[in-house]
């Protein structure tokens, strides 16, 4: 992801900063423009939300072959959470090993590096995972 | 009542590497070497960890502690000698990542194993500046390092990850600050220059003229301007670059281990540099009772010592602590690696294309 549209979504990426239907109260992340259930009528009423980052996970998988990017950290975890204020999200979960992952199993978010534009580039943050 | 710490969080990394597996892969004597060192094992910081993720940790477990509003900081000094950027802030990434930005002043410290310490001080200048024209009500001062030590050479044994933040402020103050004083020499015991991965130090400094000259001296005139002794404090916390200078510093000062124990933390996870003594005083903050008087002094290599004489307060009886993990639960939460796994989080090893 390039420099600037990575900065575009910092606050998501750091803080989970998703968004709340000011209708029915439907929670997103990331943010929608507009509310899938309430449509038209969520227009202008979508408020931002910031997720606590606890959650389960539904189901994971392990990735052996990554990106170049992420090729320095072969094997690694990727999980789909369930956040328990709403909506579901992908995210790595860091800090154990495959065989520690169970579904069901409660999550936490942590702040890490997400990546590098090269070794003179700028360095990305946001969240990930860790077991609770 | 008087400025002090207003909340606290500590971070330590998951991974271990063990004294033995480290002399394992040089020839030499890893557990001779951990014995002398007092050090059991350190702290490896995860291949995605840096001073700026470990600060960022730190910072939000003392908030979620405080229970505060982060746009009430007024102020974040990052205090350290691994900032992941030579030239751009590590305090600005804190900032966002706690959503204390945008208004508040933030900057970047450097001063070897003390830079933390010093930005305690920074921050309790600000937060009581009678100058209206200075509304700081509240400051973030953090110590956080992923240090390393050149492989096969002493350091590497000791040279680990951590980090603290300390929420300063003047009300709701757990700790109070009662003085504040330093001592500071042109001392070159120990020094990295720009563009070197690893540190270099001068053997002939590194114990008597520099860490214990400058912590007796700056312990001393604490004691001194207090009025105290050694017996008056419940606790006492020093600069721990190994498990023993700290235990042979309090014994010349006249402190027993007793009141040294609880803030002991290097002979379990190494000595976590701008972390150090602060992690050392989080560990102290953990078990401390109300009216319980502690004294911290800080040592950073060029160098210098931050002396603190702190009074638990009645706050400390209603604060959520368990609403982060204590520094012991760190500790215990260890998980041992290997040299080769040691060496690729530490990204010692070249990829296809490199
Ligand atoms: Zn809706």
């Amino acid at each position: 992801m390039s420099g600037a549209r990575y900065w575009r979504h910092q606050d998501q990426r750091y803080n989970m900063a998703g968004n709340e239907c000011g209708v029915c109260g439907s929670r997103f992340f990331p943010g929608k423009t507009m509310c899938p259930n309430c449509h038209r009528r969520s227009v202008g009423k979508m408020k931002k939300f910031y997720f606590n980052g606890n959650g389960k996970i539904i189901t994971y998988t392990i990735i052996h072959e990554g990106s170049l990017q992420y090729r320095n950290q072969v094997p690694y975890l990727l999980a789909i959470i369930e956040l328990e204020e709403g909506d579901k999200v992908l995210g790595q979960i860091v800090d154990c090993e495959a065989s520690d992952l169970a579904m069901g199993k409660k999550v936490e978010m942590v702040f890490r590096k997400l990546g590098e534009q090269g070794k003179s580039g700028t360095i990305q943050y946001g969240y990930k995972f860790i077991l609770k | 009542m008087r400025s002090g710490i207003v909340s606290y969080g500590a971070y330590v990394p998951k991974y271990r590497i063990l004294p033995k597996e480290i002399g394992r892969v040089w020839g030499q004597d890893g557990e001779a070497m951990g014995k002398a060192l007092n050090i059991s094992a350190k702290s490896v910081p995860g291949l995605d960890e840096d001073t700026a993720t470990i600060s960022v940790m730190a910072a939000r477990r003392a908030l979620a502690r405080s229970g505060m509003d982060p746009s009430l900081i007024g102020a974040i000094y990052v205090g350290s000698e691994s900032h992941p950027y030579a030239v751009k802030p590590t305090a600005t990434i804190v900032s966002e990542a706690i959503r204390a930005a945008p208004y508040l002043t933030a900057s970047d410290l450097e001063f070897a194993c003390k830079a933390g310490t010093a930005g305690m001080q920074a921050c309790l200048g600000l937060i009581n500046s009678p100058d209206e024209n200075i509304p700081i009500q509240y400051a973030l001062a953090i110590g956080a390092d992923t240090s390393q030590g050149a492989p096969g050479n002493a350091l590497e044994y000791s040279a680990s990850a951590g980090g603290v933040a300390f929420i300063i402020g003047r009300e709701k103050v757990i700790a109070s600050i009662d003085l504040t004083m330093s001592y500071t020499t042109d001392t070159p015991d120990f020094w990295r220059r720009e563009g070197m991965k690893y540190p270099s130090h001068a053997e002939r400094f590194t114990g008597k003229p520099a860490y214990f000259k400058h912590i007796q001296n700056c312990a001393g005139m604490i004691m001194k301007r207090m009025g105290t002794e050694p017996k008056d404090y419940d606790h006492a916390v020093f600069h721990q670059p190994n498990g023993k200078f700290p235990i042979v510093v309090a014994k010349k000062l006249g402190f027993t281990d007793e009141q040294i124990k609880d803030g002991l933390i290097c002979p379990y996870i190494g000595n976590t540099y701008s972390g150090s003594m602060m992690i050392g005083l989080a560990a102290i903050l953990d078990v401390a009772s109300p009216g319980d008087r502690v004294l911290a002094v800080s040592y950073g290599s060029g160098a210098g010592s931050d002396g603190f004489d702190i009074t638990i307060t009645d706050e400390m009886k209603t604060f959520p602590k368990d609403k982060a993990p204590l520094v012991n639960e760190m500790i215990s939460g260890g998980k041992v690696i290997d040299y080769a796994i040691y060496m690729k989080l530490r990204e010692k090893i070249k990829l296809e294309g490199e």
